[in-house]
């Protein structure tokens, strides 16, 4: 089954925007002058020279009263408690887990700060410590929640709840950070056939739906051996290619804005939509049916 | 899949390709030379392959170079028969002076797949190769007179058209795929890349550890072969759409 191949030339390209006409906020480049007065004081993002403030970042002004911040448009991910976030597993430690969740340092995951089997209440023993690597290791993917963010930005996760642990089958996507939209749960199960978990560090988690939540006790369970049917996976895949081009487009991620755009996607295969001119559309028809539903 | 020729001004050739997240330049220059004795009325084709460290932290310091110099080596395979790349049309005097090229790739990114990419992006670059015209040459005692064109315009360009292309297989699970990302290369069991040139291989090379049973790699091989071709044509297609010689500047 060959495919026709995609080749072309880099002035045709396609423009990703999907701003019709929306103000644009003005945008910020490093050393370019923020304002001239000094009474504004100095926040994230910014630099003060010559008496001018100045951006150390590409990105967009935040005013806070007198504070001046500019938040960058591509940034690593900085954790704030309570966000949901998807990592890999790096490294197993003495009594802690190092997790890579896409922010400037490697966060940590501690063996007291996870359900383990058998209990919410269980006492935690030497044994569980020589354990560890039976339950995760390196290069495992899980789902958890920042607990705690320490002095130098690196972030202290936690599994304590049955939502959260090791992710088995399903497919990993990595975006911007900036691009998901906070809101109450990151945990979807969309009635296209497949769950999604939108990490706030811009992880993105898409799998089968789970159907008994009730074998999931402790979240570290791996089910490689059952056979995902194939339009699970189809769905799974189109889901991961409307979430690029959304994504391509700087367009927030949410449950809506992904579920219109697997809708608005059904006129192609899922293959064609990795084509630039498909991805475009379907992210210009899902701002537009975003438009609407926010007016109406 | 993207492609750009002709962005380093300096280069008598140049191209840029851009494949998911793949970013390789390819520049190609042009030195005078003496033939090979065993091959008088031949040119020389070279290959340098730079991995930069922006590309993945594997590269910094020497880790990329083992990578590079595999990618040269099968990159000079690829290009070393005849019926591949014609050599011949370098020859400025037999014996004694041809044309040598020198073609730097530069890999920028790397997102798997990269073999192909180099290929396609090489292929590109020496399609966009002009190479001076030489109006005359002749010989004064032991040395070798030449008279190149003054004109910029005045050049000629070389025939690619058989230049090989080549193509990545891997063994994921079951299956053979071709274009794999970077994740799907970690999947994959085993691979192979081969050259193909009008639908003849030049050079098959086994890109990492894994065996492959017999029937599976004689697939392999014919796959390979049939997305190369496919490949090439695709990429002779948009070469010919890309717009002749924009004036850049305004002393040219």
């Amino acid at each position: 089954m060959l495919q026709k191949v995609h080749i072309r030339l880099a002035e045709n390209r396609v423009n990703t925007s999907v701003a019709v006409d929306r103000r644009i906020p003005k945008i910020f480049t490093p050393g370019e002058i923020i304002s001239e007065q000094k009474e504004f004081m100095r926040g994230h993002g910014t630099y003060e020279q010559d008496d001018y403030l100045k951006a150390s970042v590409a990105g967009v002004k935040e005013q806070v009263n007198k504070l001046i911040s500019i938040r960058p448009l591509k940034s690593r991910y900085n954790g704030e408690i309570g966000d949901v976030v998807v990592g890999r597993i790096t490294e197993v430690q003495q009594k802690r887990w190092k997790v890579d969740t896409n922010s400037r340092l490697d966060s940590v995951l501690l063996l007291s700060s996870v359900n383990l089997p058998g209990g919410e209440l269980r006492r935690r023993s030497a044994e569980d410590e020589h354990m560890m690597r039976q339950y995760l290791q390196e290069g495992d993917l899980i789902s958890a929640e920042v607990q705690n963010v320490f002095a130098d930005g690196s972030l202290s996760l936690h599994t304590r709840s049955l939502k959260y642990g090791k992710l088995s089958q399903g497919v990993l996507l990595k975006v911007f950070p900036s691009l998901i939209k906070r809101s109450k749960t990151h945990f979807h199960n969309l009635p296209v056939g497949a769950s999604i978990i939108l990490g706030n560090n811009g992880f993105i988690w898409i799998c089968p739906i789970i159907s008994n939540e009730e074998d999931n006790v402790g979240g570290f369970v791996q089910n490689l051996e059952e056979v995902v049917p194939r339009p699970d996976r189809e769905a799974i895949g189109r889901l991961r290619n409307c979430i690029l081009a959304l994504a391509q487009s700087k367009m927030m991620l949410f449950d809506t804005s992904i579920l219109y755009a697997y809708e608005e996607s059904l006129k192609y295969t899922v293959a064609d939509l990795l084509i630039p001119e498909a991805m475009v559309d379907v992210a210009i028809l899902t701002q537009h049916r975003l438009n609407i539903a926010e007016n109406s | 899949m993207e492609l750009e020729t002709d962005i380093v001004a300096h280069a008598f050739g140049s191209a840029r390709l851009r494949l998911a997240n793949t970013d390789v330049l390819v520049a190609v220059k042009i030195e005078v030379e003496v033939p090979f004795p065993e091959q008088p009325d031949e040119g020389k084709i070279e290959f340098f392959v730079d991995c930069s460290a922006n590309a993945t932290p594997d590269f910094e310091g020497r880790g990329g170079e083992e990578l590079a110099m595999e990618i040269a080596n099968s990159l000079a395979g690829a290009y070393k028969s005849t019926q591949a790349f014609d050599l011949s049309s370098l020859c400025i005097m037999k014996g004694r002076k041809c044309w040598k090229l020198l073609v730097d790739i530069l890999i920028l990114e790397c997102g798997g797949n990269l073999y192909d990419a180099v290929s396609i992006a090489v292929k590109a670059a020496l399609w966009n190769t002009r190479i001076p015209k030489v109006l005359s040459v002749h010989l004064d005692g032991n040395k070798v007179e030449m008279d190149v064109s003054d004109n910029v315009h005045d050049c000629e360009k070389l025939d690619v058209a058989r230049a090989p292309i080549m193509v990545t297989i891997s063994k994921i699970g079951d299956h053979c795929v071709v274009d794999p990302s970077s994740a799907e290369e970690q999947c994959s069991t085993a691979s192979v890349v081969v050259a193909v040139s009008q639908k003849r291989f030049t050079t098959i090379l086994q890109s990492s550890s894994g065996a492959l049973h017999p029937t599976t790699l004689m697939d392999c091989l014919k796959m390979g072969c049939e997305v190369a071709t496919q490949l090439d044509m695709a990429l002779l297609q948009i070469l010919m759409k890309t717009p002749s010689q924009k004036d850049i500047g305004f002393l040219l």
